[in-house]
């Protein structure tokens, strides 16, 4: 693991990611454009009818929103333990998004249940989990802003994060373990038609690469910002 | 039907493209600024030092 870190400096990561990003963007633009295509060819479904091309932008937030969140107790793990500092601010970076994800997969399955439930919101347990997902990012975010000292606020969001990772599990698991309105999985199960899968996988590799895009960009926008402070205090 | 009705249900399928286009583009947008922001910046703070 500490080989593995000393390769991940900023100065490594700024190469990198130069590197990776012209490709990663472009590469997310060309799957939103074939993503939606194939959506809005697909048939309607025989009991969703139309609606189904909600699905299309629903479980790739809902996917990208818990994996996000996966991501940050993972490298907040590696700050913890580790104490890598740009662990921290890959973190960080990641945490805006995932809760905008995570706001999106609820907007959007709102917007589904409406006409095929009959409700826009219900207390299930899928649903329940996956609001407190939001307000975790949202926590999460407002404890960064609320501590100065940014070892101090580096560690105590680092614990936030680990702690609610135990969310996680039960958003996945959440549809099995109780009576929920909310279906069950159906991709990796193959309960899902070609017709519908395909623009699935495509519109979830297009979430996923803009993720990846603006996550590496935001990385650097960090960077940057710690390289001007430190210009700053050394020269006053 | 025409496309725009989607079989009775475009009242819930436009909304929830179009939030999530919104969404997504503002954050595309923002991380952008907030990039080109920094870069100005450091670059300023590295002209004065020089």
């Amino acid at each position: 693991m500490q080989i593995l870190f000393q390769y991940a400096t900023p100065r490594q990561f700024m190469r990198i990611s130069g590197a990776l990003l012209p490709f990663t963007a472009a590469a997310a633009a060309l799957a939103v454009v074939l993503g939606l295509w194939l959506g809005f060819t697909a048939p309607p479904d025989y009991q969703q009818g139309a609606t189904v091309t909600i699905m299309f932008i629903h479980v790739p937030a809902a996917i990208l929103a818990e994996g996000i969140y996966a991501l940050i107790a993972l490298f907040s793990l590696f700050s913890l333990v580790w104490r890598h500092p740009l662990s921290d601010v890959a973190a960080r970076a990641a945490a805006p998004l995932g809760a905008l994800f995570t706001a999106l997969g609820l907007v959007t399955g709102s917007l589904w249940g409406r006409p095929m439930w009959g409700t826009y919101w219900v207390w299930d347990a899928r649903l329940t989990s996956f609001l407190l997902l939001l307000f975790l990012y949202l926590g999460y975010m407002a404890l960064w802003n609320a501590i100065e000292d940014e070892i101090r606020a580096a560690r105590a969001c680092a614990i936030l994060a680990l702690i609610g990772a135990v969310n996680l599990p039960i958003i996945v698991y959440s549809v099995e373990w109780w009576n929920t309105l909310h279906q069950g999985e159906s991709i990796i199960s193959g309960k899902l038609a070609p017709v519908f899968l395909w623009p699935l996988l495509v519109m979830i590799a297009a979430y996923g690469l803009l993720f990846a895009t603006l996550w590496m960009i935001r990385i650097r926008t960090e960077i940057l910002k710690r390289r001007a402070r430190t210009l700053m205090m050394s020269g006053s | 039907m025409s496309f725009w009705q989607m079989g009775g249900y475009g009242d819930y399928i436009w909304p929830a493209y179009g939030v999530s286009a919104l969404g997504l583009l503002a954050a595309i947008v923002w991380t952008l600024k907030a990039h080109g922001d920094a870069k100005a910046r450091l670059k300023a703070l590295e002209e004065k030092k020089a």
